[in-house]
């Protein structure tokens, strides 16, 4: 298969500095677009791609773009382009090395994409804790004003960038866009209602695209060879490669940039090298922390957007985590509900008292205090914090899908804790 | 003294000149002041280590802000310290493949070794230790960050190594 995202990265190689990146052909997609290709001309390009957001959400990039106004149609003042670096998806490990070892690939992706946008300024919005990644970025931001790929007449054709990389004070809502919005404002990260959307009315009130680091890293590649030959790399339905990672009592857990459409078992078992000895696979959440539980029963499924989410879950990051046969799925979900509850930004009743509340209940079933009707109160819970709508965002329902595929694949491990008044798989400690 | 000047001096007697012009070069692409308010509290806290009331207060005052406000700004953050802490921060990776991972017995090895639980800082004042969500290295888990440094695929040995001898730095 041929590599795109990672083709300048290899285990044990340095860091991609600017001259290596153009020796690699980088920087090509600017320069084609800014000789001759209209912003417009550049959104065709990613519209025609199918090229869906890899933040987690999958929506369709070109499609989110169109909603910004242009020319005419906009009134006086700044546009903004975000990239949204603020990995903290449990679970979720690939834009840290998209970042850390090749910045300018992410830096060309965003000025690309300010320039369909016409965005004059743009932030690195990334968690405070990727010090390595931050400072590669700020040390790419400069070889670019050097060399004219940012700043006032960029490669001498007019257009204004410039970029700015913002470290967060950390917080797990801060990855909801609107949140992160609020962030950049230096106020509390409490995800906006919408509409309005941030394609009209984001930072300070105006225009506002805010994309996740792998999506942007792709956009040099889709301007630089068109839109037919991403569509060819995958090889399901969905177009592009994708990273995709393993975590979890694997051999080799890693992450690997493979086809859009890869099928599951294969990224498991030749990837990652199947489980570690004595181990077997039980279930694994395909997307991060906040996508529900597939089992094996699903191994031989497309990793492709609506095949997962046919199969009742959600692509979510691509990152999978493996649940083992000698895990305790209860302690697994207890563990993300844990999360998610002290990650809850406390704006709404459901979600800063619902997800303590689960919490709760799942720590007195895990710890052996559980009783029959438990099982009841979280069922109450998944179809009250889980259904949109009655919270402010997603991170609620979020946190309702892995326990509620954890109780539809693992129900007689609850009922066994509950019965047996302990945890089964006692072997972990504070579990 | 007119009031402005004696907020002015109020400011210039907690803040220093370096984290005023470093606040001032954050202000220079944010078009209303209150919108540095992270910055701002992450600068003085890189000087200082924490943000102390009096820190908090002058900063609001340096940007415009109620002192109420910017502690709810100040509080909402995991990385912004309003109590002392250690001269690192070690952040303690609890997420799920960590989980997985068996990182709570490393958890109660770090805390048996230090003499601390989440929230506390050693008596020589050397390490914090706090939990910390996801910190994207999961197929290194189980993980941890002491101050700048990522250290990986942590087992007990490794804990007693870094803890017991002075030197940090690099190992992962």
């Amino acid at each position: 298969m041929e590599k795109v995202l990672t083709r300048n990265i290899e285990p044990g190689k340095a860091p991609t500095d600017l001259a290596a990146y153009e020796a690699n052909g980088g920087y090509q997609g600017l320069r084609k677009a800014m000789s001759g290709m209209s912003p417009l001309d550049c959104r065709e390009v990613v519209s025609e791609s199918n090229l869906r957001g890899r933040g987690g959400a999958g929506f369709p990039t070109g499609m989110k773009w169109s909603f910004v106004p242009m020319g005419d149609k906009c009134t006086p003042g700044h546009k903004y382009l975000v990239c949204n670096a603020d990995e903290m998806e449990p679970g979720a490990f690939k834009d840290r090395l998209l970042m850390e070892y090749d910045p300018h690939q992410l830096i060309e992706g965003m000025i690309l994409s300010a320039y369909c946008i016409d965005a004059d300024l743009s932030y690195i919005f990334i968690r405070g804790e990727y010090v390595v990644a931050i400072e590669r970025l700020r040390e790419a931001l400069k070889e670019c004003y050097a060399k004219g790929y940012l700043g006032d007449n960029i490669l001498g054709s007019g257009f204004k960038l410039d970029m700015y990389v913002h470290p967060s004070a950390g917080r797990y809502i801060c990855g909801e866009e609107t949140a992160l919005i609020n962030a950049l404002e230096g106020k509390r990260a409490n995800p906006r209602a919408k509409p309005p959307f941030p394609q009209v009315s984001g930072l300070w009130g105006r225009p506002t695209i805010v994309n996740n680091v792998e999506t942007l890293c792709n956009i040099p590649h889709i301007i630089d060879r068109g839109a037919d030959w991403f569509k060819s790399l995958g090889v399901g339905e969905d177009a592009g490669t994708k990273m995709f990672g393993v975590s979890g009592r694997v051999k080799n857990p890693g992450c690997w940039e493979l086809p859009m459409g890869t099928p599951i078992r294969e990224i498991i078992e030749n990837y990652a090298g199947g489980m570690q000895d004595g181990l077997k696979l039980r279930g694994f959440l395909p997307g991060g922390g906040s996508t529900d539980f597939l089992t094996q029963d699903h191994l031989d499924l497309a990793m492709d957007y609506n095949v997962i989410g046919k199969a009742g879950s959600r692509m979510g990051t691509g990152t999978m985590i493996i649940l083992d046969d000698q895990t305790c799925p209860v302690g697994m979900v207890l563990n993300l509900i844990r999360f998610f509850a002290h990650e809850s930004c406390g704006f709404c009743t459901p979600c800063r008292d619902g997800l303590p509340w689960t919490r709760q209940v799942l720590e007195d079933i895990e710890q052996g205090r559980g009783k029959t009707e438990d099982l009841d109160t979280l069922e109450y819970q998944i179809n009250y914090i889980g259904a949109m709508g009655n919270t402010h965002c997603a991170l609620a329902p979020g946190a309702m899908e892995p326990l509620q595929s954890a109780l539809k694949y693992f129900r007689d491990d609850f009922e066994r804790h509950i019965s047996g008044g302990c945890c089964p798989y006692h072997s972990r400690k504070g579990a | 003294m007119s009031n402005a000047k004696m907020i002015q001096s109020d400011i210039s007697s907690v803040l220093t000149l370096q984290e005023m012009a470093e606040i001032d070069h954050e202000l220079e692409h944010i078009p209303y002041k209150s919108g540095a308010a992270i910055d701002a509290l992450k600068i003085v806290q890189d000087g200082r280590g924490w943000v102390s009331d009096e820190s908090l207060q002058a900063i609001a005052k340096y940007l415009d802000m109620s002192a109420e406000e910017l502690e709810g700004v100040a509080t909402f953050y995991n990385l912004i310290y309003r109590r002392p802490v250690g001269e690192k921060v070690i952040l303690f990776c609890d997420s799920v493949s960590c989980w997985i991972s068996g990182c709570d017995s490393i958890k109660q090895t770090i805390s048996d070794t230090l003499g601390v639980d989440y929230g506390e800082t050693t008596e020589d004042n050397r390490y914090t230790l706090l939990p910390v969500p996801c910190l994207g290295a999961c197929d290194r888990a189980p993980v941890m960050m002491v101050g700048d440094d990522l250290v990986t695929h942590l087992d007990d040995h490794k804990i007693s190594e870094i803890f017991t001898s002075s030197k940090l730095g690099g190992q992962s």
